[in-house]
C-alpha cells in the first residue's frame, strides 16, 4: 500500500509527548521521496501510453497515483512544518542557546531556520521600545515585584548581577536576585521560584 | 503542555480538512468500503494485499486466467481472481494485476476521496457500519454508553468527511453526529471539570479523539484556576517542554 512510509513519519510526530522534537528521520524522509519518484515516473510512461496508444482504461490508474502522489506531499509538509513549528517553541521556551542533545535532532536546515528565526526575532525586539529595544521573551507572566527569590536546583556556578556582585549558585542555596536576571535560568530548571 | 507550541488544528469537523494538520492525516488515513466500478490496471502488489479476504461479485470469473501476452514480450503472466486461497505467481519484474470490477476493498480515506467523483466512475463508497441506520439508532436511543474509541478514534471527523460522498443518507448521519455530540457533551464537560490531580484514564476511555481534546481543554482551564486561587500564578515555572526534556535526559546519557 503506498504512502505507509509517509504516515509512519506523521505517528512518530504524533507520538512525541506535547511538543517535544523526536530526531529528524532523514531516512524515512528520503524513503517517501524515492516512493514518489516511482510512482512519478510509472505515470509518465502510462500518460504517455494513454495518450498515443489510445489506453483509456489506464486512467484511473494514472489517477490513483497521482493520489498517493499528493498525499506523500501532504505528509512530508505537514511533518517538516510541524517540526519548525516545534524548533520555534524551542526558542521561547529555552533561550537562544540550544543544548548539545536537541541540536542533533534537528537537520543542517532546521538548524539554519532557527537561527533566521533568533535573527528575525531579535530584530524585532530590538526595533521595540526605543532605543534599547524590549525582550519580549521575558515576563512572560506579570511580575509582582522586581527583586524575587530564588532557590538554586543544580550546580551552576558564578553568576554576575548588574552592580558588579557576583553569587555563586550551588545545589539548595537561596539567593533575592532581580527578576530579569534569573528568570531565563528559572525556565531552564536552573533555579527555581520561591513565593514568600 | 507546552505553552509555546501552537500546532496546527484539525479542519475535519468544517467543510475542508486542514491540509497540514498531523490530526487530519491521522484522522483521513482510517478505512472506508468502497467498490470498484472499473478495473485499474497496472496496480500490482497493491491488489494482491488489498484483496484477501474480501468478496467479489458473482460475474467475476473464479480461478486463473492467463493474460495475453501483449506488453512484454517473452514473459506470461498468470493471475488469480480476488479470493483469499488462490496463490498468485509472480515473476521478477512487477507484477500486473488486473483489478476487478465489481470487487470490495476497504480504501483509506484520502485515497476514496481522490477517486470519487459525481458520475462514480471510478468507485462507489459504502457507508461503514458505524454511520448506518442500525447504529444511528443506538445513539439516539443513549449515546453516553457507546466506546466512540473503539469505533475509530475519529468519529465526527470521519463522519464529517463522510458527507462529502453524496450519500442520499447525508442528512440523517450529520443529525446523528450532531446529536450524539450534544447528548455525551455534558458528561465531557462535568467530568473534565471536576477531576482535579485525579488520574483521569478511566474517564477518557470512551472519547473519541476530539472529545479528548476537549476533556485535555477543560482540564488546563480547571488546573489554571486552581493554580491562580493558589496565588501561583505569578510564580515563574520552568517550562514544561524543558522539564520534559530533562526527563528523557538521563536514558540518553546512560546508553
Amino acid at each position: 500500500m503506498f504512502c505507509e512510509k509517509a504516515m509512519e513519519l506523521i505517528r512518530e510526530l504524533q507520538r512525541a509527548p506535547e511538543g517535544q522534537l523526536p530526531a529528524f528521520n532523514e531516512d524515512g524522509l528520503r524513503q517517501v521521496l524515492e516512493e514518489m519518484k516511482a510512482l512519478y515516473e510509472q505515470n509518465q510512461s502510462d500518460v504517455n501510453e494513454a495518450k498515443s496508444g489510445g489506453r483509456s482504461d489506464l486512467i484511473p490508474t494514472i489517477k490513483f497515483r497521482h493520489c498517493s502522489l499528493l498525499r506523500n506531499r501532504r505528509c512530508t509538509v505537514a511533518y517538516l512544518y510541524d517540526r519548525l513549528l516545534r524548533i520555534r517553541a524551542l526558542r521561547w521556551e529555552y533561550g537562544s542557546i540550544l543544548p548539545n542533545a536537541l541540536r542533533f535532532h534537528m537537520s543542517a536546515e532546521e538548524m539554519e531556520w532557527f537561527n533566521n528565526y533568533k535573527r528575525s526575532l531579535a530584530t524585532y525586539m530590538r526595533s521595540l521600545g526605543g532605543d534599547e529595544g524590549l525582550d519580549i521573551t521575558q515576563d512572560v507572566k506579570p511580575p509582582k515585584s522586581l527583586y524575587i527569590e530564588v532557590r538554586c536546583l543544580k550546580d551552576y556556578g558564578e553568576f554576575e548581577v548588574d552592580d558588579g556582585t557576583s553569587v555563586l549558585l550551588k545545589k539548595n542555596s537561596q539567593h533575592f536576585l532581580p527578576r530579569w536576571k534569573c528568570e531565563q535560568l528559572i525556565r531552564q530548571g536552573v533555579l527555581e521560584h520561591i513565593l514568600s | 503542555m507546552s505553552e509555546a507550541y501552537f500546532r496546527v488544528e484539525s479542519g475535519a469537523l468544517g467543510p475542508e480538512e486542514n491540509f497540514l494538520s498531523l490530526d487530519d492525516i491521522l484522522m483521513s488515513h482510517e478505512k472506508l468500503p468502497v467498490r470498484t466500478e472499473t478495473a485499474m490496471p497496472r496496480l500490482g502488489a497493491f491488489f494482491l494485499e488489498r484483496s484477501a479476504g474480501a468478496e467479489t461479485d458473482n460475474a467475476v470469473p473464479q480461478g486463473l486466467a492467463l493474460l495475453p501476452r501483449v506488453e512484454c514480450s517473452g514473459v506470461i503472466w498468470l493471475t488469480a481472481a480476488l479470493t483469499s486461497q488462490v496463490q498468485v505467481i509472480v515473476i521478477p519484474q512487477p507484477p500486473m494485476w488486473l483489478g476487478l470490477q465489481g470487487s470490495k476493498l476497504e480504501l483509506p480515506l484520502w485515497l476514496a476521496k481522490g477517486l470519487f467523483d459525481n458520475k462514480r466512475r471510478i468507485l462507489s463508497v459504502e457507508l461503514p457500519k458505524i454511520y448506518q441506520e442500525g447504529w444511528r439508532t443506538v445513539f439516539s436511543a443513549d449515546a453516553n454508553v457507546v466506546d466512540l474509541h473503539k469505533m475509530g478514534p475519529h468519529f465526527y471527523g470521519f463522519g464529517s468527511q463522510l458527507l462529502h460522498f453524496d450519500s442520499p443518507e447525508n442528512a440523517d448521519i450529520s443529525q446523528s453526529l450532531l446529536q450524539t455530540f450534544i447528548g455525551r457533551f455534558r458528561r465531557i464537560m462535568d467530568s473534565s471539570q471536576n477531576a482535579y490531580n485525579e488520574d483521569t484514564s478511566a474517564l477518557v476511555a470512551r472519547l473519541d479523539e476530539m472529545e479528548r481534546g476537549l476533556f485535555q481543554t477543560g482540564q488546563k482551564g480547571l488546573n489554571d484556576f486552581q493554580c491562580w486561587e493558589k496565588g501561583q500564578a505569578s510564580q515563574i515555572t520552568a517550562s514544561n517542554l524543558v522539564q520534559n526534556y530533562k526527563k528523557r535526559k538521563f536514558p540518553d546519557m546512560e546508553d
